[in-house]
């Protein structure tokens, strides 16, 4: 059942880049299960590398699901399944010979609810991933200060990066997450929803933060805020379900989908006419 | 700027506590408590209840009445919250008589035998029915101490890591662990020793603090290892996948984030356990026996220990010889109690020290 939804010609979406030696992250008929329970369907898209990508849609069509598939979190679920293929660069992340945890360095993620290390220090969450995943950096001074700068963090933590990671406000945890996540210098990173707890200013830094790391890397974000995906991606990705699997209905340069899309379901989407 | 104008244009306004309890407030209650005390002493002396029991029914009776009298203009709603207030207070302090109670006699009982020398010297040269000032419970301290450190270093890899298999790793086995773990539980302490007595005591020819530590590290392993299992499953998912989403692998993941967020609790673990096993005196009598002198050697031969040091004194049975009994038994409430005050000492976080630190920085700064 999983070859027979591969076809790349006609999956590959011609609204992105389609030269052949593609660079990015690309799903190819990309469908995913929990038990007998199918999720989501035929997915085929792409990501290319310093762009912003926006995954829109109503809650339960797969968004999430999807965006766990593009760095092997699905895997955690013991009844999970998925088929088509992935691919980073040209080369299948669920090929036999890849390591799910090196996978997993190169496409980072930050979560819908912040999640710092509670037993340890600001400057010990930054520096988490490398010490993790048994990286050799010297320079971890420069490391902190880079990562919560890029994060928009470094000038309220600066004078107590010793204290807990904890003591930080909901906005400054996520803003932390994302500096954590930056210090291992992924190629792509993954945001679900990342400003669906915080306030307005925070959410402000925080897409700051995205579109300065568009300048270097691949950004793909899940998010219920029409705004919010009009503001940040340069692509914009609308998923749909009818009660059964989720599928990708159109993807597509944001402006279009927000000014012109092709599907009446999308405009009525993006113009808050359900959903 | 903004400060100052705020200092300014707030002088005057002092931060009260509206919903603090006033002292005169606090006067009338415990006058009142020792008025129905008294009353209740009064009852017990004309009715059939006698005694602390006795009173106490009356006591809690008295204290009943009254507040159904207060509340008697109130609803159904708050007089049933309050009589239940009263009931639920009163069982609270009920469950802590028992534990007041032991502590007080054993300190009581304890407290004679007591003089430096009790911790540093021995019985070798002493009897038990000596006087106060010579002998002393060194080397059953000692004893205790090395063997329940033995059991330790067995049991606490051994215990957290059973519980790592059990919440992170989640094997195929983990019903069987599981169950091994409960059934272990239930094997009563001479069981234990009998066990460890013809696997070790026998082959050895020898009784020693080895095969004690042993035998406790039997008893000691079903507590740490359900603990660190109830601990370990406390931590929330959301920080393995934080964990995975970095690229660690699962064993660096359950190392570096899993254990640090519990540490304090496995500390714990490790301290139920030595609890657990600590008074526990008859495997001790079937692996390192008893004698009256230090011994340092965990091989050499049979030692002392806190328990059988208290069984043997009390079966001498005199005036002395018990007194010095119940100073070992107030020497072993000490040593959990030390035990405990030392590992949260340890449990700290680094993060968890800034914080206390800070704290402490800050009240240091209200004071000056």
């Amino acid at each position: 059942m999983t070859q027979q939804n591969v076809d790349s010609t006609k999956t590959v979406p011609q609204q992105f880049d389609a030269s052949p030696d593609f660079r990015g992250l690309e799903t190819r008929g990309a469908h995913a299960w929990f038990g007998t329970h199918h999720a989501l369907a035929d997915v085929s898209l792409r990501f290319p590398e310093q762009t912003v990508t926006g995954l829109i849609g109503p809650s339960g069509c797969g968004k999430s699901t999807f965006i766990r598939l593009l760095n092997r979190m699905h895997e955690f679920i013991p009844s999970a399944a998925m088929a088509g293929e992935i691919l980073l660069n040209g080369s299948d992340i669920y090929a036999p010979s890849e390591d799910p945890a090196s996978i997993r360095l190169k496409v980072g993620m930050v979560f819908q609810k912040p999640n710092p290390f509670p037993a340890m220090t600001i400057r010990e969450n930054v520096l988490a991933g490398i010490k993790l995943a048994h990286l050799k950096r010297d320079n971890h001074d420069d490391i902190v200060e880079q990562c919560l700068s890029r994060a928009g963090l470094w000038k309220e933590v600066k004078d107590r990066l010793g204290a807990s990671g904890g003591s930080l406000s909901g906005g400054q945890q996520q803003r932390l997450c994302i500096a954590r996540s930056l210090a291992v210098e992924p190629q792509v990173l993954l945001m679900d929803e990342p400003c669906s707890a915080l306030d307005p200013g925070s959410t402000l830094r925080i897409e700051e933060t995205i579109k300065e790391l568009a300048e270097k890397i691949t950004v793909v974000i899940v998010t219920h805020n029409m705004q919010q995906a009009s503001r940040v991606s340069d692509f914009c990705a609308f998923f749909l379900t009818d009660g059964g699997p989720g599928y990708l209905v159109e993807a597509d340069a944001t402006r279009k989908i927000f000014t012109n899309p092709t599907d009446s379901r999308t405009a009525d989407y993006v113009q808050g006419k359900f959903g | 700027m903004i400060t100052n104008s705020a200092t300014d244009r707030y002088q005057g306004i002092e931060p009260l506590r509206p919903w603090a309890v006033t002292r005169s407030t606090r006067l009338k209650n415990l006058s009142r408590s020792l008025a129905f005390a008294f009353v209740a002493f009064l009852v017990t002396l004309v009715t059939p209840l006698a005694k602390i029991d006795g009173w106490a029914v009356a006591f809690l009776l008295i204290n009943i009445a009254w507040i159904v009298g207060q509340t008697s203009r109130l609803g159904v709603k708050e007089r049933r919250d309050a009589v239940l207030r009263v009931v639920f207070t009163s069982l609270a302090v009920l469950a802590f008589i028992p534990w007041m109670s032991i502590f007080i006699t054993v300190l009581l009982k304890g407290y004679r035998a007591i003089y430096p020398g009790y911790f540093f010297s021995d019985m070798r040269t002493s009897t038990p029915e000596d006087e106060f000032n010579i002998g002393g419970a060194g080397h059953a301290i000692v004893g205790s101490l090395i063997m329940v450190a033995i059991a330790t270093v067995v049991t606490l890899p051994l215990g957290i890591l059973s519980g790592i298999y059990l919440t992170e790793v989640r094997g195929r086995l983990t019903f069987l662990v599981r169950f091994i773990v409960q059934s272990m539980a239930g094997v009563p302490s001479v069981v234990a020793g009998l066990f460890i007595f013809t696997t070790i005591v026998q082959p050895m020819g020898k009784y020693s603090g080895m095969a004690g530590g042993l035998a406790l590290a039997v008893l000691m392993l079903p507590t740490v290892s359900r603990t660190a299992e109830e601990v370990l499953k406390l931590v929330p998912d959301d920080l393995r996948s934080a964990g995975y989403a970095l690229g660690a692998r699962q064993w660096r993941t359950a190392i570096m984030v899993v254990l640090p967020t519990v540490k304090s609790g496995l500390i714990t673990a490790g301290i139920l356990g030595v609890a657990r096993v600590i008074g526990e005196t008859a495997p001790l009598l079937l692996t390192s026996l008893n004698t009256n002198g230090f011994v340092w050697n965990p091989v050499g031969g049979t030692v002392a220990s806190l328990p059988t040091y208290i069984f043997s004194m009390f079966m001498y049975g005199t005036e002395y010889s018990t007194s010095r009994a119940w100073t070992g038994s107030l020497v072993l409430l000490a040593l959990v109690f030390g035990f405990f005050v030392l590992a949260r000492r340890l449990g700290a976080t680094a993060a968890q020290k800034a914080q206390t630190d800070s704290r402490k920085a800050k009240k240091l700064k209200k004071k000056s």
